[in-house]
C-alpha cells in the first residue's frame, strides 16, 4: 500500500535483498527471478507516479505545438508588431519560483513527518498554505499584466504578438490553477492525515514544471515580442 | 513496498445505484461498453451520410426521401445542393475518423480489456476514465449539433484546411457556427483522448500483476499502449489548433487568415496569418491519426489469428518493434499530405524518403502474419476470417501508398479518388474490420453469450466482396483523373465513369445494408444468444481466467499470478493445446520467446 502520514514507511529488508540477488532486474520488470515465483520482484511504483509524466508530456506538447505556431506565424507576415513585456512578469517571476522553494520546503517537512521525526501535521501545511498563497499571487499578476496592456490598447486581436501574448499565458495560468488545485488537494488529505506521498510528489513535480514553463515562455516572449 | 498484487482492496467500491452502474460508471469494462455504444451510433451515422453522398453522386437530382427534413435550404425536395454534399462529406469524415475509428478499437476495447490482460482491477484513475468517456460523447453532440444550426455544419473537409476555416460565414454555409461546432467538438474530443492516455500508460507501466513483464502482455495490449503514447503526442497538438481556430473566429484574431483576402467580394478583416500553419499542426496530428485508428487493429488481428492458429506469430517481439517503429515513424511524414500545398519541394523529399521507410515494418508485419499463417491449421470462424479480411485490406489499401508518397506521382493523384480509395482501405475499411474481429472474439467475454456464427460469416462475405468492389474502382477513377470533392461530374472527361460511380453506390447500399446483419446479431445475441463459457476459444491470456462476464473488480477480489508468455499454444498441457498465462502448470514449448 502507499505509504501515508499516519503510516511511516517501513523498509523490507528481506525484500531489499531479494531485489538485489534476483537479477531479474530492469525497468519496472517484474518477471519471476529464474523462473521462481517465490523471487518475484513487486517493486512497481504506484501508478501516479508514471501518470504525472503523462501529465507533463501532453501539456510539453500542447505548448510547443503553440510555440511553433508563434514561430511560424511571426516568420511568414509582416504584420508583427513588437510590444515591451509588462514589467510586473519579472515579479511574477520570482513568486513562482519562491513557491517552488515553499512546496520543496514543505515536501521535506512531511518527508519528516512520515518518518515520524515531526509530531505534528501544522508545520508542513502551513508551508502549503504559503505555497498556495504565492500561486494564487502569481495568478493576480498575470491578470494585473493582461489589464496593464488593455490599458495601452493592446487587445487580443489587435496584433498576432498580442494574441500569442495572451493565449500563452492565459492558457499557462489555466495550468497554473489546475495545480493550486492539487495543492488545495494535497491541504485537504493533510489534514485528515491520509496524503499518499505519491500524491505530494506529483503535485510537486506538477508544480515546478509549471515554473519551469513559465521560465521557457518568458524566454520565448522576451524574444519574440 | 508497494504491494500490487496482494492488496486486494478495490479502488472504489461496487455501484449500487442505477446512474452509477449504467451511466457515470467508474468500471472500465462499463466505460468501454460505452464507448462501443457512442462509436456504433456515430458509426450508423456516418454510413447514413456516405449513403446519402453516394446516391447523390450517382444519380445527381435524385430527390432522396426524407433528406429535406434533415436540412429544409441544404436539401430543398430532398435533392442536395452542392454546398450540402460538401457539408455531409465533411461530417461523413470527422465521425467516421473521430468517433468510430478511433473511439472502438482504442477506447472501447482498450478500455474493457486492457486493465484485464495485465492483471488489474480497474485503471488507476477512475474518474478521469468516467470524464474520458463523458467529455467524448459531449464532443459527439456538439458536432452532431451543427446539423441543427441555421447554416448547417461546416463545410471545409474533416480537414478543416485554413484559410476556409477561418473566414466564418461569408466562406459558405456552415463556416460561421458550423466550423465552431466542429473545432470545440474536435478539442473535447482532445481532451477525452488525452484523459484516456493518462490512464492507459499507467496502467501497462504500473498496474501489471506479478509475474506480467512488458513482454509477457499479448499484442493488443502493446497495440494499445503503444496508440495511447502516440494519442498523447497527437491530440495535445491538435488542441492548440482547434483552439487557434475557435479565436479567430470568435475573438477576430488572425493566426490563420492571410492578408487582404478577398472573398464573395468582401475583404476580409483579418491579416496576415499564414494558412500553412494550420496544415502543419493538422497533419502533425493527422498522420499519426491514421497509426492511431490502425495500430489497435493490428494488435487485435494478431491476438485473434494467434489463439486461432494454435501457434505464436513467428516474432513477437518484432511484431511489438514494429508497431513501435510505425508510431515513431508516423511524425516523421506527415508532410507528405502536404506535397500540393505550396510547402518547400525540399520539405516535399524529406517527408517522401520517410514515408517509404515507414512501409518497411509495415511489411514486416504482414510477412509475420502471413509466414505465421502458412501451414497453420487455422480454425475459421466469424473473428478469424475479419482477422484475414483486416490483412488483405491493410495490404490492398497499403501499396497504393507506394504511388502517393513521391511527390511527382502525387501531384497527379492528389486532388482525386486515387487518394480516397486508399484510405478508405488502408485505413477505415481495414480498421472496421478489427473492429468487427474484435467484436466476434469478445463479445463473449463483454456480454456472457455467444455471436450467431452464420450471420457472422454471411455478414464478413457481404463486408468483404462489398468494400473491395466500393473502393477498388476508385482507384481507377483516380487514374482517369476523377476528381475528388465534387458534387456533380459535369465535365465531358468524366462522362463515361458515371457507371462507374452507379456501380460503386450500388455496391455502397448492397455493403452497408448488410452492416444490418451485424447489427440484428449484434442485440439478438445480446439478449438471446447462446450463453458463453468462461473461454470459449480455448485462448491464453488473461480476460479469458476471469468468469464471464467478469466480476466488477475482474478477478474476484485476487490478482492473478503469470507464469507464462501471453500465447502458450501447440503444446501438452492438461487443457488441450495451450497453457493459460495465469496457469502454474509447467509445459515444455518450443515457442518460448525470451
Amino acid at each position: 500500500m502507499a505509504t501515508s502520514v499516519h503510516e511511516p514507511p517501513q523498509i523490507d529488508q528481506d525484500r531489499l535483498l531479494e531485489q538485489r540477488r534476483s537479477g531479474s532486474g530492469g525497468w519496472r520488470d517484474l518477471v519471476p527471478a529464474n523462473g521462481d515465483l517465490h523471487v518475484t520482484l513487486e517493486h512497481s511504483p504506484p501508478a501516479s507516479s508514471s501518470a504525472i509524466y503523462v501529465v507533463l508530456f501532453a501539456i510539453t506538447m500542447m505548448f510547443a505545438a503553440f510555440s511553433s505556431a508563434l514561430i511560424v506565424r511571426k516568420g511568414s507576415s509582416l504584420d508583427w508588431q513588437t510590444f515591451t513585456l509588462p514589467s510586473i512578469l519579472y515579479f511574477n517571476t520570482l513568486i513562482l519560483l519562491a513557491s517552488s522553494v515553499t512546496l520543496e520546503v514543505s515536501r521535506r517537512r512531511v518527508a519528516a513527518f512520515m518518518g515520524g521525526l515531526r509530531s505534528h501535521a501544522e508545520s508542513p501545511a502551513r508551508w502549503l498554505y504559503i505555497t498556495l498563497f504565492l500561486g494564487l499571487l502569481f495568478v493576480a499578476g498575470q491578470y494585473a499584466a493582461w489589464s496593464q496592456l488593455r490599458a495601452q490598447g493592446l487587445y487580443l486581436a489587435t496584433n498576432p504578438s498580442s494574441s500569442f501574448f495572451y493565449v500563452l499565458t492565459a492558457t499557462h495560468a489555466l495550468h497554473v490553477l489546475g495545480g493550486l488545485g492539487g495543492m488545495i488537494y494535497v491541504i485537504r488529505k493533510l489534514s485528515k492525515l491520509a496524503l499518499r506521498r505519491n500524491a505530494l510528489d506529483a503535485t510537486a513535480r506538477y508544480w515546478h514544471f509549471m515554473g519551469v514553463l513559465w521560465l521557457y515562455l518568458l524566454c520565448l516572449l522576451w524574444m519574440k515580442l | 513496498m508497494h504491494d500490487m498484487s496482494a492488496h486486494a482492496a478495490q479502488h472504489h467500491a461496487p455501484p449500487t445505484s442505477f446512474i452509477r452502474k449504467h451511466v457515470f460508471s467508474l468500471d472500465h469494462k462499463v466505460i468501454g461498453k460505452q464507448y462501443y455504444a457512442l462509436a456504433l451510433i456515430a458509426a450508423l451515422c456516418g454510413m447514413m451520410l456516405s449513403w446519402f453522398m453516394r446516391i447523390h453522386l450517382a444519380w445527381n437530382n435524385a430527390a432522396i426521401p426524407g433528406l429535406q427534413l434533415l436540412s429544409k435550404n441544404g436539401a430543398p425536395g430532398g435533392v442536395m445542393t452542392p454546398e450540402y454534399y460538401l457539408q455531409l462529406m465533411t461530417m461523413h469524415g470527422t465521425i467516421m475518423v473521430f468517433f468510430v475509428l478511433t473511439t472502438a478499437p482504442f477506447a472501447a476495447f482498450g478500455n474493457f480489456f486492457l486493465p484485464i490482460q495485465v492483471g488489474a482491477e480497474d485503471m488507476p484513475f477512475p474518474r478521469f476514465n468516467m470524464m474520458s468517456f463523458w467529455v467524448t460523447c459531449t464532443g459527439f453532440v456538439v458536432l452532431m449539433a451543427s446539423f441543427f444550426v441555421s447554416d448547417g455544419p461546416t463545410l471545409g473537409g474533416w480537414t478543416q484546411y485554413a484559410p476556409l476555416n477561418a473566414v466564418g460565414p461569408v466562406g459558405g454555409p456552415g463556416q460561421g457556427t458550423g466550423v465552431v461546432l466542429w473545432a470545440a467538438s474536435i478539442a473535447l474530443f482532445c481532451v477525452g483522448q488525452l484523459l484516456g492516455s493518462l490512464n492507459f500508460i499507467p496502467t501497462t507501466l504500473d498496474l501489471r500483476t506479478k509475474g506480467m513483464s512488458l513482454m509477457r502482455l499479448p499484442l493488443s495490449a502493446w497495440a494499445w499502449f503503444i496508440t495511447s503514447c502516440m494519442g498523447l503526442t497527437a491530440f495535445a497538438v491538435l488542441m492548440p489548433a482547434c483552439i487557434l481556430v475557435i479565436l479567430d473566429h470568435v475573438a477576430g484574431t488572425s493566426f490563420f487568415v492571410a492578408s487582404n483576402l478577398v472573398m464573395n467580394d468582401q475583404l476580409l478583416p483579418h491579416s496576415g496569418g499564414s494558412t500553412l500553419l494550420w496544415q502543419h499542426l493538422f497533419w502533425f496530428f493527422g498522420h499519426p491519426e491514421v497509426y492511431i485508428a490502425i495500430v489497435p487493429g493490428i494488435g487485435i488481428v494478431s491476438h485473434i489469428l494467434i489463439t486461432n492458429m494454435r501457434k505464436p506469430m513467428l516474432s513477437h517481439r518484432v511484431l511489438i518493434y514494429s508497431m513501435g517503429a510505425l508510431a515513431v515513424l508516423s511524425y516523421m511524414v506527415y508532410g507528405h499530405h502536404m506535397f500540393v500545398s505550396g510547402m518547400n519541394p525540399f520539405s516535399s523529399l524529406a517527408f517522401s524518403f520517410p514515408t517509404l521507410v515507414i512501409t518497411i515494418p509495415s511489411t514486416i508485419v504482414v510477412l509475420i502474419w502471413t509466414f505465421s499463417l502458412y501451414g497453420s491449421k487455422l480454425r475459421i470462424n466469424s473473428a478469424s476470417l475479419f482477422a484475414l479480411g483486416f490483412i488483405s485490406m491493410f495490404v490492398s489499401g497499403g501499396v497504393s501508398g507506394f504511388f502517393l508518397a513521391q511527390p511527382s506521382i502525387d501531384i497527379m493523384l492528389h486532388a482525386t479518388y486515387f487518394v480516397v480509395g486508399h484510405f478508405h482501405l488502408v485505413m477505415g475499411v481495414a480498421a472496421m474490420f478489427g473492429i468487427f474481429g474484435g467484436t466476434y472474439f469478445w463479445f463473449p467475454k463483454m456480454t456472457g453469450r455467444m455471436m450467431n456464427e452464420t450471420l457472422g460469416k454471411i455478414h464478413f462475405w457481404f463486408s468483404f466482396v462489398g468494400a473491395y468492389c466500393i473502393f477498388m474502382p476508385f482507384h481507377y477513377l483516380g487514374m482517369a483523373g476523377n476528381v475528388r470533392r465534387y458534387s456533380t461530374f459535369v465535365d465531358d472527361f468524366l462522362q463515361p465513369l458515371i457507371p462507374v460511380h452507379r456501380f460503386i453506390t450500388v455496391a455502397a447500399l448492397i455493403t452497408g445494408a448488410a452492416q444490418l446483419v451485424f447489427l440484428y446479431n449484434l442485440i439478438h445475441s445480446r439478449f438471446w444468444g447462446k450463453p458463453a463459457p468462461d473461454n470459449p476459444w480455448e485462448a491464453t491470456s488473461l480476460e479469458w481466467s476471469t468468469p464471464t462476464p467478469p466480476p466488477f473488480d475482474n478477478f474476484g477480489g485476487k490478482l492473478p499470478v503469470v507464469y507464462h508468455d501471453p500465447y502458450q499454444y501447440g503444446v501438452q498441457s492438461s487443457a488441450g493445446d495451450y497453457v493459460m498465462q495465469a496457469s502454474p502448470e509447467q509445459v515444455k514449448t518450443e515457442h518460448e520467446e525470451k
